[in-house]
């Protein structure tokens, strides 16, 4: 019985697998032969531009460039040219600095403030909004370790990580077994100079010049990757049990003893100075003079005077300090180089364009003439 | 005696005495390793397991997955991990996670290379999965198994088989392991087989069930089963299977291959078998046989991983210079630590040496991605990529056989581009191995079958008629790629449609091969043959003659013993063979129904009726074939062949049946067979034996001394004349000669080979004598001649991959002149070049011969430096730059075996060399299998060049291993060739699109692509390199790490592949058009050493302009460290994207759209990532910062003005190159874009330049790669032919000058040419007229003078036509000592 089944059942497999095989065989032999398809992509046929580059071809590519590049070129350094910008160093390198005593005398634990003074004169009125910056020379803000050396997450108010620092921090983690906030070299080596600008006028007397320290860092800075634990309510408890920076002399919260908006780490000087700089040589925004009205220049021209708190050390690592007075235009500071780049490249491009021209002229002939389709 | 018994026991009484048993076992396996004992399953318990002692041997249950669900991960990565750069890449992930020297985020550092390994890995997983599949679809297969509890076959799973059970199989049921045939419902006991899986052959074989269950009446009962058997242990030779059988009474019997059936066979035309599985699973022949596929490292690639041990050098460089920076910076600054320089995690303060060692590692990590982490990933993906477009090549697609090429090897696409020599196969490979009946001599006569010869003619007619027709109507020839389809379409259905009203036309034969794809009979050219009047009438005579006598009972001894020779001669051909027939009724049939499916039924059926004669013949190879044919058309056919009979059709006599005594079937140290078979009408045991004239002439022994001894003497000198006739007009030759046995004879010859048929060791080799000893004193019937024809285009493809440069070898096994007229026939001897001929009888005459020929060659060819004494030049011998300085004369070398085992000894291999590679054509001739794989070693090894070995037989297998690229031909003789070939064409001619197109192709893209990649990643290292100078070296980047990790896994990826897989820098036709091309991949122009450097230079060169600019326009700003990074990424970006346009020839939309991909992507993924997250990625932090960067007006100037400056040097470069001095692939570039009219006008000139045998063009000019720039300046087409064909082709270039001249502007062409000769300028008509012009102008003209400068000494070459006509002179060298 059991037999006739497994027989049958058996017969009928092989009859279904024999046909269904036969079937996808004869499909296969009928519709589904190997021949490749005749397709441009698979025969490798799709229509192509094939350019060939030769003197001829190329030439009008250079002129085009020359005479576009030239004009910007003159476009950008008459901009940058017409950008005002003065730039006086402080750092009492020289004995007959008015800083070289502070220069001389200071170390990053001193508490006495030094202050200074220097004097300077504007030969050309300085228009519309004018930007303070200070500027530092030397100073490897990019260093690998040093770029690393902060927490992000206890600069945006993260309430853990303020109490426990991220290890990149270290050694600037901890003092005296509390977590710094904010911790890290970056932010212990905080740029902590302050700079007042007064403009004596004709008769002798000196006039303080407003600096304005809002809107100097990026406002993404200040309302979104900068926060202080528990919002902004009383700073000073919202830092219990943490422990300031080592170079500093006061907490973060004490940062701005007169806009309280302005303290803890959503303070504008602090922020611009966690913004690490690319280069050794870096100038850094410290305040804006607002333009007053359209009559008067914002600086006029004539005698000034800088007052400086005197507190930052550079000299140990051979560094400058400079404060730079300077307009801006729509294309940010005052570079020529991009200009002078634009005319430089354009005018190659075009001297190349006229030598291969003359190659052109010389060997070239047969071959553009081949390439004019009849 | 002793050990039969003991196995005995073993066998019959292990059920009682298990313990002892398993002892016996233990002593035996030490000592019997060499062999395996099978005991019917059906003796014991299945419940007790142990006491089988079947249970050792592995079961049917395959298993061909690399890995296991728990194994996958760790061995997959062992296996990822043997790639040198892999580990490389773990290695400096995993440094990333020591704090002192960390340079990313750990877990970010090891995302490229843990993408790399995934990628890989899960293309493993895949892989192994749809394995894991097809074995368990195979596991589960069903088949019949004696179950010894039920006393019945039951069915079970073919995993379920173990050796030892007994099997039941039905008709075209595949055999689930190797089984022993011990019964058939066949009634001679024999099984047929089908054996395509295995071999690809498609004919039957015929197995026979071992001889002591032949007898058995009753069907077969397993319960009565109690043998042991005892055989060879699991091997992977399929041609071989030696054991015996012991029965209970002690008897033994011997085994052969031709007793087993082996997994994966299907069984034909048997309706049941009954068989002992006595290998299962991974012990079959075909498991055992199943390689993965081969690797091989492509030159591309050699030449690459020495660039990456550049690049490593250079980042060692780099890295140290950055260190020793370092050291400096911090012992500047001495004791007082800068607030900037932080210490390190530890707190500790590190000195300025320690730090520097640190920073050293640190550099490593930064500098990484120098070695190119997806430069091995992306090869493999081009190549991939490369491999699909060569598949889906239609001009590489045969619709006779319906296949097309297939790439077995993956990664040595390249190695096409590079070839330098050709190793061919003659015989089936140049030719068809098609094999025709032509002539034949019978006892000294020769009939010369002129309708046969005639109507052959005729068939070569209608195919170059239909061809012509066809060109017609289809308007191109079929070369044109745009055309080709519909040409094709055409050709079909004009095919179909003739095969109604013309028999014997092409598309028949065409129709016909569809049918039988890999048969040996295809065509009813070869099957109809004319049979010769005078010979059938012969046959006629002889056989009423014998009839007569038959039936009047008298001797057949006294018929005239030419007409004797005259029937023996056809029943040798008859039965002296291994073909097989089968009648068409029978199961067979059904697997040929498939192929009928394929065209109008109507039409195929009465085609079959048509063509297909009553039986159908299945041949293992076509000469048998050829023969069986012949005999047929004189009525004498094969009707059976059982393994102990054959039955021939007479005419008057009738079927008769021979019995079949033995078979000693062919083999090539012998290079004959023979039958040995019992009269029936005579009743003498006659020896019939067929093999190569050689062999057989020297096997001859006429009776001396009486007056049939005088005739025998006259037929063998006849005979001997007829077949140097015959190879002379390249017929393969066979001997045909029998001889009659007495009993006593007999009877002592077969005592001592039964004794070796039944030996198990070295079996062969008694086998072999014993053939030795009975196939002596023959006596010589006649010979036969058979045509091979050429196949379709093979003197064109020669022709053209000659022009390209190539060395072209023939090795054969061929007779000299069989070889050397085939050689003439596919134009690869030149009737007008010198003959070399080497045959030496020993080493002495062979050194010697050398050695005159070099002295000749360098008497003849090397004037130039006549004042080198010949001395110094062989003793120079072994300096490879002799080699180098020999130039390629027009010369020909044959050189028959012999002589070529003297030549390739050690002491002479040099000399041999030497005068080979002066020689334009080489043909090796007699040569076996190992002397070819030893010349292709040899030519290999010593010149470093690149060699490819095609062919098409088992023969050619040692060779295709051996050279760099094997090549196989799917063609009649079965798939070993195949098998071990990297690539398989379905015909020869295909080689030349292969090679020229796709080789080319291959090469260029692939160089380019890898060059570009050290570019690539050099530059955008170098970027970071700079900027350490402005962070104290401090392995700081500005470029944010993701970037600087993605940068090349995905923003700069896709383009570079696409061109990598896309690029075409000439046309395939003109590639095709101009072989000459192919010497940019020769001489691997793509890619040379310096190459790499100047492209470093440009790397560091780009990446100043990239570095500097931003650096110059931000300098002294407030732009902090990744606000000014990421404007240098995107510029990098930008530049390497341009760099890769300007390097790219020829643009589609995928080139477009994987750049604008790829900046999409770049802008997408950066403005995601920047907007993701205020507090992540640290340290770089990037929020928001490309946002801002976007509204930077400046940010766009830079983006403008960085690449162009970078890029200008190059694109400056590359257009005065192709000006200036463009290379000969630029200008065939050119000639592309040349109207196609114009196109067509040049590039047929130059095909008829080159095809047309009026041109005596002296090859050893057209190679001189130091002939002088002619100036630069001029007309680039016209340079190229005189690059290319030197002087010769003046004319021909003076008329592409006037052809472009009318084409396009005026006069400037003319001003360097010389005077006169321009007369035809103003033609504007078709190349047509020009062409035939042209052959006139050409032979007169043939005189060739190289510029002075050239050489103080003379060339001058200059010959007249009828000189040249007369020229075809043999410098022949015989010496015999």
């Amino acid at each position: 019985m059991i037999t006739a089944m497994m027989a049958s059942s058996y017969n009928a497999k092989e009859e279904d697998g024999h046909h269904s095989g036969a079937a996808g065989h004869g499909g296969a032999g009928a519709d589904k032969s190997r021949k490749p398809d005749n397709t441009a992509f698979k025969q490798q046929r799709l229509p192509a531009w094939q350019p060939i580059l030769t003197a001829g071809t190329v030439l009008p590519a250079f002129f085009v460039i020359g005479l576009i590049f030239i004009p910007i070129g003159i476009g950008l350094y008459v901009t940058s040219n017409n950008i005002k910008e003065f730039e006086i160093d402080y750092t009492g390198v020289d004995s007959k600095s008015e800083c070289y005593a502070c220069a001389r005398n200071f170390s990053w634990n001193s508490t006495t403030p030094c202050t200074c003074s220097m004097n300077f004169t504007l030969e050309q009125p300085f228009e519309s909004n004018v930007f303070m910056y200070y500027g530092l020379s030397n100073f490897y803000q990019n260093h690998r370790r040093y770029v690393k050396s902060r927490d992000d997450s206890q600069l945006n108010g993260d309430p853990t990580a303020l109490k426990d620092p991220s290890k990149e921090c270290e050694p600037y983690r901890t003092s005296e077994g509390l977590p710094i906030a904010p911790c890290g070299a970056i932010a212990n080596s905080l740029f902590n100079d302050t700079l007042e600008l007064h403009y004596v006028d004709s008769n002798g007397t000196k006039v303080e010049i407003p600096l304005v320290k809002k809107g100097i860092a990026w406002w993404t800075d200040k309302h979104v990757k900068f926060r202080n634990p528990n919002g902004n309510t009383n700073l000073t408890v919202a830092f219990q049990g943490t422990s300031k920076p080592v170079n500093w002399g006061k907490p973060v919260y004490e940062l701005d003893p007169l806009d309280p908006e302005n303290n803890g780490f959503i303070n504008e000087d602090f922020i611009v100075w966690m913004r690490t700089a690319a280069l050794p040589t870096f100038r850094k925004l410290y305040r804006i003079i607002q333009k007053k009205s359209s009559t008067t220049p914002t600086l006029p021209s004539g005698r000034y005077i800088l007052s400086i708190t005197y507190n930052y050390p550079v000299l140990s690592f051979d560094g400058r300090k400079r404060m730079i007075l300077s307009t801006i235009s729509w294309m940010g500071g005052k570079n020529p180089f991009l200009g002078i780049a634009y005319i430089t490249v354009g005018s190659i491009c075009f001297f190349l364009g006229v030598v291969l021209l003359i190659i052109h002229h010389k060997y070239d002939n047969r071959n553009t003439s081949a390439d004019i389709p009849n | 005696m002793e050990k039969k018994k003991r196995e005995e026991d073993t066998g019959g009484t292990s059920n009682k005495s298990a313990p002892k048993v398993k002892q016996r076992q233990r002593k035996k396996k030490s000592k019997e390793s060499k062999t395996r004992t099978v005991h019917a399953n059906t003796l014991y318990d299945s419940a007790k397991g142990e006491e089988n002692p079947n249970r050792h041997y592995a079961n049917n249950k395959i298993k061909t997955t690399k890995y296991t669900l728990l194994s996958f991960l760790p061995k997959n990565l062992f296996e990822q991990f043997h790639r040198f750069a892999n580990v490389y890449f773990v290695f400096i992930a995993l440094l990333n996670f020591v704090p002192v020297v960390n340079a990313f985020q750990p877990e970010l550092a090891l995302a490229p290379v843990v993408f790399i390994l995934s990628v890989t890995a899960i293309k493993d997983l895949w892989e192994d999965y749809r394995r894991h599949r097809s074995d368990k679809e195979i596991n589960h297969m069903d088949c019949l198994v004696y179950s010894r509890t039920e006393r019945r076959y039951v069915e079970i799973y073919w995993k379920e088989v173990r050796v030892g059970d007994f099997i039941r199989l039905r008709c075209n049921e595949i055999l689930p392991a190797d089984v022993l045939l011990l019964s058939s419902s066949d009634p001679d006991r024999l099984c047929h087989i089908e054996t395509a899986t295995l071999d690809g052959e498609t004919n039957l074989k015929q197995r026979q069930v071992v001889r002591s269950f032949y007898d058995l009446d009753c069907d077969f009962d397993p319960l009565k089963y109690n043998s042991v058997i005892e055989c060879e242990k699991p091997n992977n030779d399929l041609s071989r299977f030696r054991g015996y059988i012991i029965h209970r009474n002690g008897r033994r019997d011997a085994l052969y291959k031709d007793n087993l059936l082996l997994r994966g066979c299907t069984i034909r035309n048997t309706e049941e078998a009954v068989g002992i599985v006595i290998y299962a699973g991974h012990e079959t022949k075909a498991m055992l046989n199943n390689n993965g596929p081969r690797y091989k490292r492509s030159k591309l690639e050699r030449q690459m991983n020495v660039d990456v041990f550049w690049c490593v050098i250079i980042l060692l460089v780099m890295c140290l210079f950055a260190a020793v920076g370092h050291g400096l910076w911090m012992f500047q600054y001495g004791d007082k630590r800068p607030v900037f320089d932080v210490l390190s995690p530890e707190g500790a303060d590190l000195s300025p040496i320690m730090s520097a060692i640190y920073l050293f590692l640190t550099m490593i990590i930064v500098f990484q991605v120098l070695i190119p982490i997806s430069l091995f990933v992306s090869i493999e993906i081009v190549k991939i990529c490369q491999v699909y477009f060569i598949h889906n090549d239609l001009e590489l697609y045969d619709e006779e056989t319906d296949s097309h090429l297939q790439c077995r090897a993956l990664n040595i696409t390249e190695d096409l581009g590079q070839m330098q020599y050709i190793f061919s196969d003659k015989t089936g490979t140049l030719t068809e191995n098609k094999m025709v009946f032509r002539r034949c001599t019978v006892a000294g006569v020769e009939y010369s079958h002129d309708a046969n010869a005639r109507r052959l003619a005729m068939y070569q007619e209608v195919d170059s008629e239909e061809e012509e027709c066809m060109s017609h109507g289809g308007t191109l020839p079929r070369r044109d790629s745009v055309t080709s389809h519909q040409s094709a379409r055409v050709v079909l259905r004009s095919q179909s449609t003739k095969s109604h009203r013309r028999t014997g036309s092409r598309a028949e034969a065409k129709r016909a091969s569809i049918l039988s794809k890999h048969t040996a009979f295809s065509s009813p050219m070869e099957k109809n043959i004319t049979p010769d009047p005078q010979l059938l009438d012969k046959v006629n005579e002889c056989s009423s003659q014998m009839d007569f006598m038959r039936f009047h009972s008298q001797s057949m001894s006294t018929l005239p013993s030419d007409l004797c020779d005259i029937i023996d001669f056809f029943i040798a051909l008859t039965i002296c063979n291994t073909v097989v027939v089968s009648s068409p009724n029978q199961p067979r049939q059904k697997v040929r129904m498939r192929f009928e499916l394929k065209s109008p039924v109507k039409t195929i059926e009465d085609f079959i009726k048509r063509f297909t004669p009553s039986r159908l013949t299945s041949a293992e190879s076509p000469d048998e074939a050829a023969l069986v044919y012949a005999a047929r058309a004189y009525k004498c056919s094969l009707v059976g062949r059982l393994p102990d009979q054959v039955t021939v059709e007479l005419p008057h006599l009738g079927k008769l049946s021979f019995e079949l005594l033995h078979t000693l079937g062919f083999d090539s140290t012998r290079k004959r067979m023979s039958v040995v078979v019992r009269h029936p009408l005579t009743d003498q045991i006659t020896v019939y034996t067929k093999g190569a004239d050689s062999v057989i002439m020297d096997l001859i022994r006429p009776s001396s001394h009486d007056a049939s001894g005088k005739r025998q003497k006259k037929i063998l000198y006849r005979t001997q004349n007829y077949l140097n006739q015959y190879a002379a007009d390249g017929l393969r030759t066979l001997c045909i000669a029998k001889k009659v046995l007495s009993k006593e004879e007999y009877a002592c010859w077969l005592q001592r080979h039964l004794q070796a048929e039944t030996a198990i060791q070295g079996r062969e080799e008694l086998l072999f004598e014993s053939a030795l000893r009975l196939e002596t004193n023959l006596h010589l019937l006649g010979a036969t001649g058979i045509e091979d024809r050429l196949q379709d285009g093979v003197p064109e493809t020669i022709a053209s991959l000659r022009r390209a440069g190539l060395q072209i070898w023939v090795l054969t096994g061929d007779k000299q002149e069989t070889a050397v007229n085939i050689a003439y026939a596919c134009k690869l001897l030149d009737p007008e070049e010198e003959l070399l001929t080497l045959n030496a009888d020993s080493q002495e005459a062979c050194a010697l011969l050398l050695d005159e020929s070099l002295h000749y060659i360098q008497a003849k060819f090397l004037c130039s430096s006549s004042d080198q004494a010949p001395k110094a030049y062989l003793s120079n011998m072994a300096d490879s730059d002799l080699y180098s300085s020999l130039l390629v004369h027009r010369l020909g070398l044959v050189i028959d075996g012999r002589t070529l085992a003297y030549a390739l000894d050690r002491t002479l291999e040099d000399k041999f060399l030497a005068v080979a590679r002066s020689c334009r054509s080489v043909l090796c001739c007699r040569s076996t299998p190992l002397q070819k794989s030893m010349v292709v070693k040899l030519v290999r090894n010593k010149l470093k060049v690149m060699t490819l070995a095609i062919g098409d037989g088992a023969n050619d297998v040692s060779m295709i291993q051996v050279a760099d690229v094997g090549v196989g031909i799917s063609g009649q003789e079965g798939m070993q060739a195949v098998m071990a070939s990297d690539f398989a064409l379905p015909r020869f001619s295909y080689l030349q699109k292969l090679l020229l197109v796709h080789g080319h192709w291959c090469y260029s893209r692939l160089a380019n692509m890898i060059l570009y990649f050290f570019y690539k990643n050099a530059m955008f290292v170098a970027l970071i390199f700079w900027y350490q100078f402005y962070c104290g070296f401090s392995g700081s980047a500005m470029i944010d790490q993701w970037y600087l990790i993605f940068f090349n896994l995905m923003f700069s990826a896709f383009p570079q592949l696409i061109t990598g897989t896309l690029d075409k820098n000439v046309s395939a036709e003109t590639l095709q058009r101009l072989p000459q091309l192919y010497k940019n991949g020769q001489n691997s122009e793509e890619y040379k050493p310096y190459m790499f450097w100047m492209n470093m230079i440009d790397a560091f060169y780009q990446s100043l302009v990239c570095f500097f600019i931003p650096y110059f326009a931000y300098s002294d700003s407030e732009v902090d460290l990744f606000t000014w990074g990421t404007p240098i990424t995107t510029i990098a970006l930008f530049t390497i994207l341009l760099h890769l346009g300007i390097e790219t020839k020829t643009w589609t939309w995928m080139n477009w759209s994987s750049i604008c991909f790829s900046i999409a992507l770049f802008f997408t993924v950066a403005l995601c990532y920047n907007a993701s997250c205020p507090t992540c990625y640290s340290p770089s932090n990037p929020y928001w910062t490309i946002q801002r960067l976007l509204q930077d007006p400046q940010f766009y100037f830079l983006c403008v003005i960085t690449p162009c400056s970078a890029l200008l040097p190059r694109y400056f470069y590359r257009a005065c190159q192709g000006t200036l001095f463009p290379s000969v692939v630029q200008v065939g570039r050119q000639l592309d874009k040349l109207p196609s009219e114009t196109r067509q006008n040049i590039l047929s000139l130059s095909g008829v330049a080159a095809g047309s045998q009026l041109s005596p063009q002296p090859q050893f000019l057209s190679t001189n790669k130091s002939l002088p720039k002619d100036g630069v300046g001029k007309n680039t087409v016209a340079q190229l032919y005189q690059k290319e064909d030197a002087g010769r082709d003046k004319e021909t270039c003076k008329d592409v000058y006037s052809l472009v001249n009318t084409e396009g502007d005026t006069l400037p062409y003319t001003k360097d040419l010389p005077g006169g000769q321009l007369n035809i300028s103003t033609q504007s008509s078709g190349g047509l007229v020009r062409s035939a012009e042209e052959s006139h102008v050409l032979p007169n003209i043939d005189c060739v003078e190289l510029p002075p400068e050239h050489g103080p000494s003379c060339v001058r070459y200059k010959r007249s036509p009828e000189e040249a006509l007369q020229n075809r002179t043999e410098h022949k060298i015989h010496v015999a000592l």
